[in-house]
């Protein structure tokens, strides 16, 4: 096996609160020393000057598709935008077809993605069979099986009574539940965010009380019955409100938010002139709920940023406004978008960017990664804060194009991307050769 | 005829009134009264637009707007077609994209399009080479309707400057409550939506519109009134109880229209409901330009055409 040696890059691990200029030896797919001159030899060596190296990052809410909609995506085609996106591992989301509410389902996943994979993929299993929102899965079984969380994403479960049992149920594996917060009759048939913008162009609008209701609803539930719980892409100030007194009084709620809700709103959809790229669940917000999820970034009300990567079909997309489905994908333009918007911006530090893309989510998923401690797992991203890099959506890895990004010029990319102790992505290429 | 003062009209389509500047409009306006003049002629025809194919494409069913863009495309000399969808290919399952290429192959110069999805028009328009006129998308926007509304207030009050325009009914769904609204706020006028509180978008008095439920405030010093249609599929969403309940509160009626000026005009985009929005005697009286606004809507739509063409003559 390859021992690598990375050198002399700015090692940033919120896990062990480091961030100094450092050597990093990797043997047999794990960190074995971090330190100053570290005299190693090494089947490769990296030079990593001006560069960060991190912890791995980790995508703890991407669709994969694979089963059902591989003309959208695959496990192949997803773990390589994956990698050429600097995550060296995902957690894919339970709607697929059909729905991943059993161990079969999850024994498919981690098969294909031992087949075909280049990064960890971490399944995520269905709250309820099918997805329905009736009765809950078999969590125990899907655990064993390999599940890391539970999710009904893109199918909010309206019920409290069934929400309130898959908490109480979990507690006793402490898992967390993602949860998606949508009243669905408050959404109804809406598209974009209500309000100015929506009411010029005449499309429905997705009030944002759709989302806070339920936040709020859960929170509830989660004080009273147990459970852990992860409320999925944040979009609303009054989410953001309700969280930040949750866990000020000591509430065991996590949450995340997406590249695209912390950098975009719903002046995009008008500025595009409809731009099915701008239609996304939960819909981009106004620039007041913008500032205040930056906010939440900022104070630790929000713990993890994460890329809601939903990829979709050219011909699924080229639809009026409201016929096209919701979503964007996230996974190649999640690092230069936040290096280039929030990072540069001086919104948020390095640090803190690792931290809410590998070290938290590790955290809350429980899974042994997002750390560089000697020992760890070698997954490891190498950032490179300074390149000048323009998206360009015909250069993705990902199946899909359905990007509000193309053509975006950034500063801040992804140089390396290390998974197990093997160079899977360096300098704009897949290294790995694995069957489709 | 006078046809805009040597000003070019800089577009190619006319997808909305919100992207117009107001002296585009005025020049729109203009060119209109030109192209009512031949209506008093004998033969109603120029060779304007000899050789061009006009298609009108409508998504949604509609015969008033239809016909009126066929009659002004015919009174230009164009070749009209229309494409209808309910018995092509489209009920097949083809793609509004792939419809309008083939509309587009077979040499179509012009494209009219309905649809009920906001944007559609703007979808065409970029990813198409023919001129896109938008007539009606959605609740979004409906420019010629909301230019024949203006032409028909210039007529009959001469200008927009402090006038007072009252528009009542379902102002959320309304495509031309919002081409209204454009238009007349460009040109100068007061504008006032009215209806209940669950059909006025809240986010219109960052546009300098007013907003009132209460019918009597609403039309008191109104110059105009306009009276939109109500579906009754709004009552099913919740959005009042009844159209009973509504004809209550806002149907207007020859006693409530004393609230109003002397020399109020009704004006309303059509198709009515009698006895619900407006009464019988309202919609006949002496005050309505109903009628008006249909004729002058063919010259308007003669007029954009005209313009969209590049303003010139084809002789």
């Amino acid at each position: 096996m390859n021992n690598i040696l990375i050198k002399n890059g700015r090692v940033i691990d919120p896990s062990q609160g480091l961030d100094e200029i450092c050597d990093v030896y990797i043997a047999n797919g794990v960190v074995r020393e971090i330190g100053k001159n570290v005299k190693r030899k090494a089947t490769t060596e990296i030079d990593a000057t001006g560069l960060i190296i991190a912890p791995g990052l980790i995508d703890m809410h991407t669709h994969l598709r694979e089963p059902g909609r591989e003309d959208e995506e695959t496990i192949y085609t997803g773990t390589r935008a994956a990698a050429a996106g600097g995550f060296t591992s995902v957690c894919c989301m339970a709607n697929t077809r059909p729905v991943c509410d059993s161990r079969t389902g999850i024994k498919y996943i981690l098969s294909r993605a031992l087949e075909t994979g280049v990064v960890n993929v971490f399944p995520v299993a269905a709250i309820t069979v099918g997805q329905n929102g009736e009765e809950i899965t078999e969590f125990g079984d899907l655990i064993s099986a390999g599940a890391v969380a539970f999710s009904d994403d893109g199918n909010p479960v309206m019920n409290a009574e069934v929400m309130r049992r898959a908490l109480e149920y979990t507690s006793m594996f402490d898992v967390p539940i993602l949860d998606h917060c949508e009243d669905l009759n408050l959404s109804n048939v809406g598209v974009m965010h209500e309000g100015f913008i929506q009411s010029l162009l005449g499309l429905e609008g997705v009030p944002a009380a759709a989302e806070t209701i339920q936040v709020g609803r859960d929170i509830e539930l989660l004080e009273f019955f147990g459970g852990r719980l992860h409320i999925c892409h944040v979009s609303a100030s009054g989410s953001i409100h309700l969280l930040r007194r949750a866990k000020k009084r000591g509430v065991r709620v996590t949450c995340e938010v997406t590249p695209h809700h912390l950098t975009l709103t719903d002046e995009l959809v008008k500025k595009t002139n409809f731009d099915t790229n701008a239609k996304v669940k939960p819909p981009l917000t106004s620039e007041e709920d913008r500032q205040e999820l930056i906010r939440g970034l900022q104070d630790g009300t929000i713990d993890v940023i994460a890329t809601d990567h939903a990829p979709h079909t050219d011909k699924d997309k080229d639809m009026v406004f409201m016929d096209a489905p919701f979503g964007l994908i996230g996974l190649e333009t999640a690092v230069p978008i936040i290096f280039t918007e929030l990072v540069h911006k001086r919104f948020i530090t390095m640090s803190q960017m690792i931290e809410k893309m590998s070290v938290n989510p590790a955290r809350i998923l429980k899974i042994e990664r997002g750390t560089l401690k000697a020992g760890a797992v070698a997954d490891v991203t190498i950032l490179d804060p300074n390149r000048r890099y323009t998206i360009r959506a015909d250069k993705f890895f990902s199946r899909s194009r359905n990007t509000p990004f193309d053509g975006k010029k950034c500063r801040g990319a992804v140089d390396t991307t290390i998974v197990g102790g093997r160079i899977i992505f360096s300098k704009g290429k897949i290294l790995e050769e694995k069957g489709g | 005829m006078d046809r805009g003062k040597n000003m070019k009209f800089q577009h190619k389509h006319l997808l909305g009134l919100e992207e117009l500047t107001r002296e585009e409009i005025e020049l729109i306006l203009e060119n209109t009264a030109g192209f009512k003049e031949i209506f008093t002629r004998s033969i109603k025809k120029v060779p304007t637009l000899r050789g061009k194919t006009v298609v009108s494409l409508f998504y949604e069913n509609s015969t008033r707007t239809r016909t009126s863009f066929e009659i002004a495309a015919k009174r230009l000399s164009a070749d009209v077609i229309n494409f209808n969808v309910s018995t092509s290919s489209v009920v097949k399952g083809e793609s509004l994209l792939d419809t309008v290429h083939t509309i587009e192959s077979l040499g179509a110069d012009f494209i009219v399009m309905r649809h009920s999805c906001p944007g559609a028009p703007q979808l065409l328009a970029r990813k198409c080479r023919a001129s896109i006129i938008n007539a009606g998308d959605g609740p979004h926007e409906h420019p010629t309707q909301g230019l024949l509304d203006a032409f028909t207030i210039k007529e009959k009050k001469g200008g927009f400057a402090g006038l007072n325009v009252v528009i009542v009914g379902d102002i959320t769904h309304s495509r031309v409550a919002r081409s209204n609204i454009w238009a007349l706020s460009k040109l100068g006028a007061h504008i006032t939506i009215a209806g209940p509180s669950t059909l006025l978008p809240k986010p219109f008095e960052r546009l300098g519109v007013r907003l009132c439920s209460n019918l009597r405030e609403a039309i008191r010093d109104a110059d105009v009134i306009n009276l939109l249609r109500i579906q009754i599929e709004r009552q099913r969403a919740n959005l009042f109880p009844s159209i009973r309940e509504y004809s209550l509160l806002y149907g207007l009626s020859e006693e409530r229209l004393k609230w109003a000026k002397k020399d109020v005009l009704i004006m309303h985009p059509g198709p009515i409901n009698r006895g619900v929005e407006i009464s019988q005697s309202v919609a006949d009286g002496k005050h309505s330009v109903i009628l008006e606004q249909v004729t002058n809507g063919v010259a308007v739509r003669m007029a954009v055409l005209y313009l969209l063409s590049g303003g010139e003559e084809n002789e």
